[in-house]
């Protein structure tokens, strides 16, 4: 009577979850394109022109270092584009599109390839091509354009396509960022303007509004961690409110935590799975160390601006925070108040 | 309402829950296996050629952790040897042929009232009706009775929360048979000497909540009351209901009784209430019988012994299965002999036609997400026992990350995204550092 069916055999689970790694980093991929659409508007052919370039190279250099190497094709996990946006979101919208594409290569390569791609980087690799791209051009990535300039529709940033290798001539006439302001000549710029984002700055750091509905809907999802954002500007908010407390040319918690690249670094850079802690007790601990490093570099340090410097500084200490934290496992924590209960337990 | 920190909501897909229990037909050959509780298998005394009666023991208990079987039909002993059981592997078995003209009712019965039986007359009882929790672990429900020496038992959970998708059948117990395991609840409580039991329900099953309600309030037994527990897997597991429902946790490398509390299947307890009065023996278990591989999904009241083959016949295949899962897809065993037959353990018998998302997922480089994290629900660490089993790092894994307190329940396998099989990796580590121990 033996039917024979020839049935797959595996060990349990036989069902599964549908989020798969590419599943998460394509929502993370639609939940920065609010940001793009904003800087757009707020900058014009220029902006939209560095984040296609960025996105560009970064998937191009993933591409082409699998095809070297001879590892799987990782084009399609959408990694590498999520790169490519947070990167080109992180840089001034004049930009130079040239160095935009060598730092959005050096992102992929050193920031991520030669570690072993997805899952093996210990650095968010966004914040490597930017933190290269500080160092080589430093010029560029401080020239700010003025937010909402009448010709953005219609012409380009003169510096956007400098020619290759060449010097830029940049743009003098450019606004200052209201930490730049803020640091240098005590300027405090009303957070109203820098919540709507209205404000120079980088292309996808002005509106903290946008940015937290962005982050709401990741963290709603669970796409992100949302002890990590509302850590590092918790901690951002205390510590620079008492220091304004202490010293009014300080910037307010508001301003601290609405300015720079602050918002955008807490939601969508802090947050990246593979550079920062998995158990929440770690997590936390990471959120307050950066939120510590974001105020002190704004007020002590030569830079206006901290908030790369202290995510990646956080990244470094991830690998450890993991180690020395174990979480508590069921029936090993309390065991004595567990005997006393129970009334009995170890007498027997 | 009940419930645990972490777990996960895989989709219960119960398609069945309506379906009241049938009673399967009877075939011409049986197969009973004689390993079918946890612990020692029984040893045969019948003989090939001999006749058996339905409810006859045909192999007695061989030691403290091992129950009788029974004979699930009337006919002739065929063979008394060797078969092969789910996985292929050789197991001691019964061959029965069934009588054709027999209608397989049990006409020897012994009546016996528990009332008038002491806890000790009562356990021996239950071990002479070869019980086992019938919730898939087939563990003998007379050994866990007996509390340890210098325990004592308070509290009697009877386990309903069946939170493995897919499967219904105590859910349909519940709602069908519940003045058994109200006796069978008075039965265990005497046997226990616990002073309160509670019924345990996940509130996804409002008709058996409702049905277990109304027979506690028509009897009026103070001692036995419903609680309803939050729909989520793992909550079915002793560990988590015990959590749930008192905020305590059972110590690492200890049981439940420690904290003195027995759990019990709640099928077990109404096959408790049902059979120990008349004093007949375990022969046949209600079994879900789903998926979308086959055209009459159910709940039947099926003979132990039952080869699948024959159910799948009388289920009705649709085109080639793809996989046939005993138990339910969380905790169950891909079947690879399908004339392997139905034991005490079989709760359900889940069908698919087509690949499952944890056959075809690609694999990916852990990304550190912690979905792991939020889903073990006894607080491990899986993706750095992921980690860690990939370097055969099995010592650590022991000392540093807890791995034998991982029960495989199998959550952190379902949820991550890279499709790491974490809790098969786990799986392979203990067997490996159980057969280190065994060659040392």
């Amino acid at each position: 009577m033996s039917n024979f069916f020839a049935t797959t055999l595996s060990t349990s689970p036989h069902v599964k979850d549908q989020r798969s790694v590419p599943y998460i980093m394509r929502h993370v991929v639609y939940a920065t394109l609010p940001l793009v659409g904003f800087a757009f508007w707020n900058f014009g052919w220029s902006a939209l022109l560095v984040v296609a370039t960025t996105s560009f190279f970064c998937v191009l250099s993933e591409g082409i270092f699998n095809l070297l190497t001879g590892r799987a094709s990782s084009v399609g996990d959408y990694s590498a584009l999520i790169t490519g946006i947070l990167l080109g979101l992180t840089l001034p919208p004049a930009f130079p599109l040239w160095m935009a594409a060598v730092g959005s290569i050096f992102a992929i390569i050193i920031g991520k390839a030669i570690f072993g791609g997805l899952g093996h980087n210990p650095f968010n690799p966004a914040l490597v091509g930017r933190a290269f791209l500080q160092a080589a051009f430093p010029a560029a990535i401080t020239t700010w354009s003025i937010p909402q300039a009448p010709q953005r529709f219609a012409s380009l940033l003169p510096s956007t396509l400098a020619f290759p290798f060449s010097t830029p001539n940049l743009d003098g006439s450019a606004g200052a960022t209201p930490l730049a302001l803020q640091k240098f000549s005590q300027t405090a710029s009303p957070w109203q303007d820098l919540f709507v984002g209205t404000s120079a700055g980088s292309l996808g750091e002005t509106s903290a509004l946008l940015i937290l509905l962005c982050g709401l809907y990741l963290a709603l999802r669970k796409f992100l961690d949302w002890r990590i954002p509302l850590g590092i500007l918790a901690t951002v908010a205390i510590f620079s409110g008492i220091l304004h407390l202490v010293n009014p040319n300080f910037a307010s918690p508001l301003a601290a935590i609405f300015s720079g690249g602050l918002m955008l670094g807490a939601f969508f850079m802090a947050t990246d799975m593979v550079s920062s802690p998995v158990l929440p007790r770690a997590t936390w601990i990471y959120a307050v160390f950066i939120g510590i490093l974001v105020v002190v570099i704004r007020i002590w340090g030569g830079l206006p601006e901290g908030v790369m410097y202290a995510i990646l500084l956080g990244n470094a200490i991830s690998p450890q925070l993991n180690r020395l934290i174990k979480s508590t496992p069921y029936g090993h924590g309390n065991k004595a108040g567990h005997g006393n209960k129970a009334g009995q337990g170890s007498k027997a | 309402m009940h419930t645990f920190s972490h777990g996960i909501h895989p989709d219960q897909a119960k398609l069945t829950a309506a379906s009241p229990i049938q009673r399967f037909p009877f075939t011409q050959n049986y197969v009973v296996h004689l390993a079918q509780n946890a612990g020692s298998p029984a040893l045969a005394i019948v003989q090939a050629g001999q006749r058996v009666l339905r409810g006859q023991v045909i192999a007695r208990p061989n030691g403290l952790v091992s129950v009788p079987v029974h004979a699930p039909v009337t006919g002739t002993v065929k063979q008394v040897g060797t078969s092969l059981d789910f996985n292929g592997k050789p197991t001691p078995s019964v061959l029965i042929a069934a009588d054709p003209s027999s209608d397989q009712q049990i006409w020897q019965t012994h009546p016996q009232d528990f009332v008038q039986m002491s806890p000790e007359q009562i356990i021996e009882a239950v071990r002479d009706m070869g019980m086992v929790g019938l919730g898939g672990a087939a563990f003998p429900t007379h050994v866990k009775l007996k509390a340890p020496p210098g325990h004592s038992i308070k509290t009697l959970i009877l386990n309903g929360a069946e939170c493995e998708p897919f499967l219904t059948s105590d859910h349909r117990v519940m709602v069908e048979q519940s003045e058994d395991i109200h006796l069978g609840a008075q039965i265990l409580l005497k046997a226990t000497g616990a002073q309160e039991c509670v019924i345990a329900i996940e509130d996804n099953k409002p008709d058996a909540i409702t049905a277990m309600e109304e027979i506690c309030a028509r009897q009026g037994d103070k001692r036995i009351r419903v609680e309803v527990f939050v729909a989520k897997y793992p909550q079915g597991a002793e560990k988590m209901l015990i959590k749930a429902l008192t905020g305590q946790e059972v110590p690492s490398g200890s049981i439940p009784a420690s904290l003195g509390i027995v759990v019990s299947n709640i099928a077990t307890a109404a096959e408790i209430g049902h059979l120990l009065p008349l004093g007949i023996g375990l022969t046949e278990r209600v079994v879900t019988i789903t998926g979308d591989g086959i055209r009459k999904p159910g709940n039947y009241l099926i003979p132990i012994g039952t080869p699948l083959n024959f159910i799948l016949q009388e289920v009705g295949v649709v085109g080639d299965p793809y996989k046939i899962i005993f138990g339910g897809p969380m905790m169950g065993k891909s079947v690879a002999f399908h004339d392997s037959p139905i034991t005490k353990g079989t709760s359900g018998i889940v069908i698919f036609a087509q690949p499952q998302v944890a056959d075809e997922g690609q694999l990916y480089n852990c990304i550190r997400c912690g979905a792991c994290i939020e889903a073990c629900p006894m607080h491990l660490e899986p993706y750095r026992l992921g980690m860690l089993a990939r370097h055969h790092s099995y010592e650590t894994m022991v000392q540093d990350y807890h791995l034998f307190d991982c029960f495989e329940c199998g959550s952190c396998s379902f949820v991550c995204p890279s499709n790491i099989p974490l809790v098969q990796q786990f799986r392979i580590s203990k067997q490996f550092l159980r057969d280190k121990e065994r060659h040392v």
